[in-house]
């Protein structure tokens, strides 16, 4: 009888911790549905050298990040000096999609704050994006040999994300 | 005299507006497209203002979606092929309205399932309560005490 009596509360706590459990978590997260999924195929002009192309086919069987960004991109600049250190590192290679950009303001920004890209190519109308699932800049995946997506960090890459999960992933990959 | 002005100004002003309108409507096969392109745009969030579909959203990413829907509705895609396209890319969590999935089975029955928690919990509340015994009869020091106090002899604060 007694615990009968304790039932309501019991259902309470619960609720409550879900809904405390929720409060930490980061709605603008959203779990992408391209984790384990072909990295959507484009080709693309380059920023630099806007007569040659890249895509993901000319990378296949190797290891490479893709980081969206763009030079309105707030987000981007607070990310920036990872990106160039990992850059100057030279573990892996980092192609750039400057996300709905100017490619004379892009290229400004890259000399301004460093250019840590192998590569950068525009995407001009954000088309790629879309089909790539970006919502925010700053966006960063981490594809396979196959040309498989791995990872995906939403929002500007942090020391603690490197360190701990994008880094030991792409070694992992290599070795693979 | 000044009335007479106003009703000109009012006159003119709706003598415009059925112009204006006409601007506006689509025609033909344009405006059935106009329209499935509104209804599927309801249909899906927008990922940067979460609470808004891409019909409702001013940002950047929801012009583009409106636009990727058009495109798609003007080359021949059905409403579900749309769907599938946005899903395949932003996932669930662009529909407003969640599949019924292994996953989102909680999500549907939920509801249903509370209801008849709470039906099924106040059957059984009735039911123990009719079929529980008759308050016990008083024992003869209660009933005594009873006679007392209706008899007024004992003190009532006591």
């Amino acid at each position: 009888m007694r615990l009968k009596l304790l039932a309501p509360l019991a259902v309470f706590i619960v609720i409550c911790g879900f809904l405390l459990i929720g409060l930490w978590r980061d709605p603008r997260e959203v779990p992408s549905p391209l984790i384990g999924k072909p990295a959507p195929a484009f080709t693309l002009a380059q920023l630099h050298e806007p007569a040659k192309t890249l895509g993901p086919a000319d990378l296949k069987g190797q290891v490479w990040l893709l980081n969206v960004w763009a030079s309105w991109c707030v987000s981007c600049r607070e990310e920036h000096p990872l990106l160039v250190a990992l850059g100057k590192a030279n573990i892996v290679p980092i192609i750039g999609l400057d996300y709905k950009d100017e490619t004379t303001a892009g290229k400004r920004w890259l000399t301004d704050n460093g250019n840590p890209y192998t590569t950068s190519v525009v995407d001009r109308d954000g088309k790629v994006g879309i089909d790539w699932g970006v919502y925010g800049v700053p966006e960063t995946f981490v594809i396979d040999k196959a040309g498989t997506i791995r990872y995906k960090q939403i929002g500007p890459l942090t020391a603690e994300a490197l360190e701990t999960k994008i880094v030991p992933l792409i070694r992992e990959l290599q070795k693979s | 005299m000044r009335w007479r002005a106003l009703l000109l100004a009012l006159a003119l002003a709706a003598a415009g507006a059925p112009a204006l309108a006409a601007e506006a409507q689509p025609t033909g096969r344009d405006s059935v497209a106009a329209a499935r392109a509104v209804k599927l745009s309801e249909k899906l969030r927008c990922l940067v203002c979460q609470n808004q579909s891409i019909a409702d959203s001013n940002a950047e990413l929801a012009q583009d979606l409106r636009g990727q829907i058009r495109d798609q509705i003007g080359a021949g895609k059905t409403d579900d092929e749309i769907v599938a396209y946005m899903v395949a890319r932003y996932g669930d969590f662009v529909l407003y309205e969640p599949p019924l999935k292994a996953t989102t089975v909680l999500l549907w029955a939920g509801p249903a399932l509370l209801i008849l928690g709470g039906f099924v919990g106040l059957v059984r509340f009735l039911a123990a309560r009719r079929a529980a015994p008759p308050s016990p009869e008083l024992s003869p020091e209660e009933r005594q005490r009873a006679e007392r106090l209706l008899a007024g002899s004992e003190d009532t604060a006591a």
